[in-house]
């Protein structure tokens, strides 16, 4: 049995973390310092793969970002403007979502006619540097993301009051919210076999709409593409909380790949989060670069990878969490074939094809990568 | 049935010249009214310039458009007129009373055609179309008024053209003894056109012969009844261009058999070392003998097979290039005084060239660059409220891109069709105007408020057709006027990046000013009001102002202007006023001349209320003091555009080591051909 997933404690005294950083700037004020902040690096540069716990880690590699340098000035005004409004949801008790934290800390700086902030592409990654520099989750920050995750399968849960029998929601399913934690979603019961994480929605609107999850119960999950951190979150408290195996279901080709790999091991944008957010045991259940030739797909149903593809599937074959062999040799058959398949060419076989045949096979083979 | 041969003679007959362009118009830019319009006003423009230049005159030149009365007697508004009278009138010498008839009713007569040399018109062909054009839509006559001096009375004609005999018929022939102007030549032609502002409009053609020709002074009647005025820019006519003998790498071998058919030379030698240019008595021989011919012989027995050994002979020979006295460039200052007198920008450079060769013919490239928005202009607009921008606004309020404006010129003229097809337009759309500070997308005209200038002055311009609308694209000629563009360039770079430099440092100690107070407000509302704000915002600006340099980036940006070089050939405007090489007749006007064009726009500008400067040719203009013109005569520099040119001559000997091989395998690259020959 591999070691178990850590666990994180919750930040505590978010809003005197917050309050921390206009603290600083009136310190450094006192005694003539550059009043500056130490961000850690979010990139691959600054990120590790813990072969122990088996998930990307931050490393301590950190930025400064100074008042008075010109490259980091406007960026050390929003980092303030920002860590204002996000201390007002705490002592309000309220949660916002990224746009509206973007609207409320847009205006004219006096005297000038320019603006603090031009979209939400620059409040954004504020917000995720406030994350890492104060240790504190984005559902901590009290801040929402969309909700754009589907579930059904067995399970009752409480939702902010409400009880939710997952197995009785129809085509749509429950939609999984950005903020997951016990606290807002309880999982009251649940009776399933397995998780299985689909990529994309239109296959788990037709994996619901055949039922797959009762023949075989378990639980349909999906992120609509990259997958939200609600979506990996509740994944990750199906596995903990109900020791649910989970598999996913994605394109194959080197996004698909990825995707599978931010669900096991955490991405390298949000490193820190790695350590409540990865599955390290989840299963890549499909579409392996082998299957085409083992369902007998034609090869006319194939996309050709595309300079892109053949790069990314490059890099992805040189990151830490990629050197197991069989993922060298997965990725390799990819590259050789010169194709890439979606899910939904299954359908050239026949419409059920993915209920009916390659998900029962899969399972009852235990055909999957690790 | 079959036809017989003799049934066919029967048909054939000959065309006259005058027929053939009745059919074939287009061929003359006359294809369609609007441009008839422009073609007669641009011909007889040149034609009046050509003459007074070669009379050593200063031109002055008035454009007049009326529009024609209606059969009912009600007048249309130009815009929705089709007939109209061109009037131009011009001081030049004259024309003497013998001669009328045939220069402005006889196609193919003229003095240009049979000389190489430098000059506006080639071909004689021009007014005389123009005329014939009208005398076909409209029936009527050319008419003519000329006097060669102020004691002779002045003749008036009304010609016709007879175009089965491509001969003139004078309908009118009446001596006036009052006319108003001393001397100079006036013609009105009635005609089928169409009056139209903007693009390739009458306008825009006498606003960019102004650029170009700062030594003219051009009034302009619109058929709305305004008067646009463009003053004179310098007093100082160009150097006249000489004639000179055909260079051999430049002749065709049909030309060169009547050549030898039509030679006053008595001896083969001869033939070759006076009828050509670069042709020694020595090489002369030298190819008569690798011929296998004497240099004694008649040039009129070398016929056939023996006539092209020695044409091959001749292009074979290693000759000097072509001498480039002949060609008289506009010059830096000229340039410089045309585009600030007309165009308010910011920064104006101008840059002429060495002389080259393309296919024996000797050409200069000049190339002018006047960028920017006059900070005057700005200056004067009310400061507007910074709105706050919303999201994808850009900052500089300018969504759309400007693209910068080509004004193309061959020996003078304004070029204003197919400029896709030019050479100059590749030119400029293949340099790197993002090395100068410019941004441009792939095979477009670089962004900004910029004009690029470019002049080709040549004994022989090669046109892609003959209405004469776009120069040919030879290697030589190309490569010439890229060199040219990025020697401008680079001192556009200069000033530009320069000028941003300014702006950094500005924004950079306004930036921690502007920030500061943001971050010190975001602290008070974090600790919740708990600390003095103003106190905070304080500490934090002094210590921006300690470490940020404050007064001594001052020091320092002060130091940088006064190193500041002095450039040369450029103008640089700034709020506080000119800088540079102005013009001597413009530096103490403001250079908005009125009337003159707004900022880069293709509108020429605003009728003149008040024209100001020398107007003994046209009474119902206010005449200036003669005090006032005595000065201004003074206050020009004598010999600054003699002194230029004498440097040309200087640069010959480099230019004459070029290798004759490389000269000669010059071909257009296009399939069209160029003008010549046709």
């Amino acid at each position: 049995m591999s070691p178990k997933a850590p666990i994180r404690k919750p930040a505590k005294d978010v809003e005197g973390r917050l309050v921390g950083l206009a603290e600083h700037v009136i310190e450094c004020a006192r005694t003539n310092k550059e009043p500056a902040f130490h961000i850690p690096v979010r990139a691959l540069s600054n990120v590790e793969f813990s072969k122990s716990r088996r998930i990307i880690e931050l490393k301590k590699a950190k930025t400064e970002r100074q008042l008075l340098s010109l490259s980091t000035a406007k960026k050390f005004m929003q980092t303030m403007l920002v860590g204002d409004a996000l201390s007002v949801l705490q002592r309000e008790g309220l949660s916002r979502s990224l746009r509206e934290i973007y609207y409320r800390t847009k205006h004219t700086i006096e005297g000038s006619n320019e603006n603090t902030f031009d979209g939400q592409e620059e409040s954004d990654p504020i917000i995720e540097d406030l994350e890492v520099t104060l240790e504190a989750l984005r559902e901590e920050l009290h801040v929402r993301a969309e909700a754009a995750g589907s579930l059904v399968g067995p399970m009752t849960i409480v939702d902010d009051g409400d009880t939710i029998d997952c197995a009785r929601l129809g085509k749509g399913g429950y939609s999984v919210p950005s903020i997951v934690e016990p606290h807002d979603v309880h999982i009251k019961k649940c009776t399933a076999d397995f998780v299985l994480l689909i990529e994309k929605g239109t296959q788990w609107n037709a994996l619901n709409e055949d039922k797959f999850w009762k023949r075989f119960n378990c639980v349909l999950l999906t992120g609509n593409g990259q997958p939200p951190r609600g979506v990996r979150r509740f994944a990750r408290r199906m596995h903990d909380e109900y020791k649910l195996p989970v598999y996913v279901l994605v394109d194959n080709d080197p996004w698909g790949y990825y995707i599978y790999s931010v669900i096991k091991q955490g991405s390298i944008n949000l490193a820190f989060e790695s350590m409540r957010m990865a599955i390290p045991d989840a299963k890549f259940i499909g579409l392996s670069s082998r299957d085409p030739q083992s369902h007998g797909l034609p090869r006319n149903v194939g996309i050709k990878l595309n300079d892109k593809d053949i790069a990314r599937a490059r890099e992805l074959k040189g990151y830490p969490w990629f050197q197991k062999k069989e993922w060298q040799l997965e990725i390799d058959f990819m590259l050789k074939s010169g194709l890439k398949y979606e899910l939904d060419s299954l359908a050239n076989k026949d419409f059920r094809y993915l209920t009916t045949d390659y998900l029962p096979k899969k399972l009852k083979d235990k055909d999957w990568l690790d | 049935m079959r036809v017989t041969a003799e049934q066919l003679a029967t048909q054939q007959r000959e065309i006259s010249v005058a027929e053939f362009f009745t059919k074939n118009r287009h061929l003359l830019g006359f294809d369609n009214p609007r441009k008839a319009l422009l073609t007669t006003v641009k011909e007889a423009v040149d034609n009046s310039l050509d003459a007074c230049e070669e009379a050593g005159i200063l031109p002055s030149i008035r454009v007049k458009i009326e529009v024609v009365a209606g059969r009912d007697g009600a007048t249309l508004p130009p815009a929705q007129a089709d007939r109209f009278i061109i009037t131009v009138t011009d001081n030049g010498p004259g024309i003497v009373k013998e001669q009328v008839p045939r220069i402005f009713a006889k196609l193919l007569y003229g003095s240009k055609f049979h000389r190489l040399r430098q000059s506006r018109g080639q071909q004689g062909i021009g007014i005389s179309a123009a005329g014939m054009y009208g005398q076909l839509t409209t029936g009527k006559p050319v008419r003519v008024i000329s006097r060669t001096s102020p004691g002779r009375a002045a003749h008036s004609f009304a010609i016709q053209i007879n175009t089965q005999k491509n001969e003139p018929v004078v309908l009118e022939d009446n001596k006036i003894e009052d006319w108003e102007h001393p001397q100079g030549t006036q013609v009105s032609i009635e005609l089928e056109g169409r009056y139209q502002r903007g693009r390739a409009s009458v306008e825009e053609y006498l606003e960019l012969t102004a650029v170009a020709n700062p030594h003219i002074e051009l009034f302009y009647e619109t058929p709305e009844g305004n008067l646009i005025h463009h003053k004179r820019g310098v007093e100082v006519l160009p150097r006249p261009p000489k004639e000179i003998k055909p260079h051999p790498y430049g002749i065709e071998f049909g030309m060169f058999l009547k050549m030898l058919q039509d030679t006053k030379a008595k001896l083969l030698g001869v033939f070759l070392s006076s009828d050509f240019s670069r042709v020694s008595a020595n090489a002369a021989g030298e190819i008569c003998k690798e011929a296998k011919l004497s240099a004694n012989a008649r040039p009129r027995d070398v016929v056939g097979a023996a006539a092209e050994k020695l044409f091959s002979c001749l292009q074979n020979a290693k000759l000097m290039a072509p001498p480039t006295d002949c060609l008289s460039p506009i010059g830096e200052e000229a340039i410089l005084a045309g585009l600030y007198k007309q165009i308010r920008g910011e920064f104006y450079t101008a840059v002429t060239r060495s002389p080259q060769v393309y296919r024996g013919n000797p050409f200069i490239i000049e190339v002018g660059l006047a960028f920017g928005n006059d900070p005057k202009l700005k200056k004067e607009e009310p400061e507007e409220p910074a709105a706050p921008l919303a999201e994808g606004e850009s900052a500089d309020g300018e969504d759309d891109v400007q693209l910068a404006r080509l004004m193309r010129y061959a020996n003078r003229v304004p070029l204003l069709y197919q400029q896709s097809a030019c050479c100059t337009f590749q030119s400029v759309v293949e340099t790197a105007w993002k090395l100068y500070g410019m941004s441009q997308s792939r095979g477009a005209m670089p962004q900004g408020p910029l004009v690029v200038f470019v002049h080709m002055a040549s004994s022989w311009v090669p046109f892609t057709s003959e209405s004469k609308e776009a120069i040919a694209d030879y290697d030589a000629i190309r490569k010439e006027i890229k060199l040219g563009i990025q020697e401008a360039g680079r001192r556009l770079g200069k000033y530009i990046r320069k000028r941003e430099h300014a702006k950094d440092e500005w924004k950079r100690r306004n930036i921690f000013a502007l920030y500061i107070g943001e971050v010190a407000e975001a602290c008070g509302r974090l600790k919740k009001g708990s600390i003095s704000v103003d106190r905070l915002k304080k500490q934090l600006l002094q210590m921006a102002e300690e470490r940020t340099g404050g007064e001594e980036t001052d020091r320092i940006l002060r130091k940088q202007r006064e190193e500041e070089e002095r450039r040369e050939h450029t103008i640089v405007v700034t709020p506080s006023g000119a800088e540079g090489a102005i013009p001597k007749l413009l530096a103490t006007e403001a250079p908005p001349a009125d009337g003159a064009a707004p900022a880069m726009t293709t509108e020429p500008g605003a009728p003149d209320a008040a024209p100001a400067v020398q107007a003994s040719l046209f009474p119902d203009v206010a005449p200036e003091s003669k005090a006032k013109r005595k000065n201004k005569k003074a206050a020009r520099a004598p010999g600054a555009v003699e002194s230029r040119t004498s440097r040309l001559t200087k640069s010959q000997p480099t230019l004459f080591g070029k290798d004759a091989e490389q000269i000669k395998k010059e071909k257009p690259k296009s399939n069209k051909k160029p003008g010549r020959g046709k």
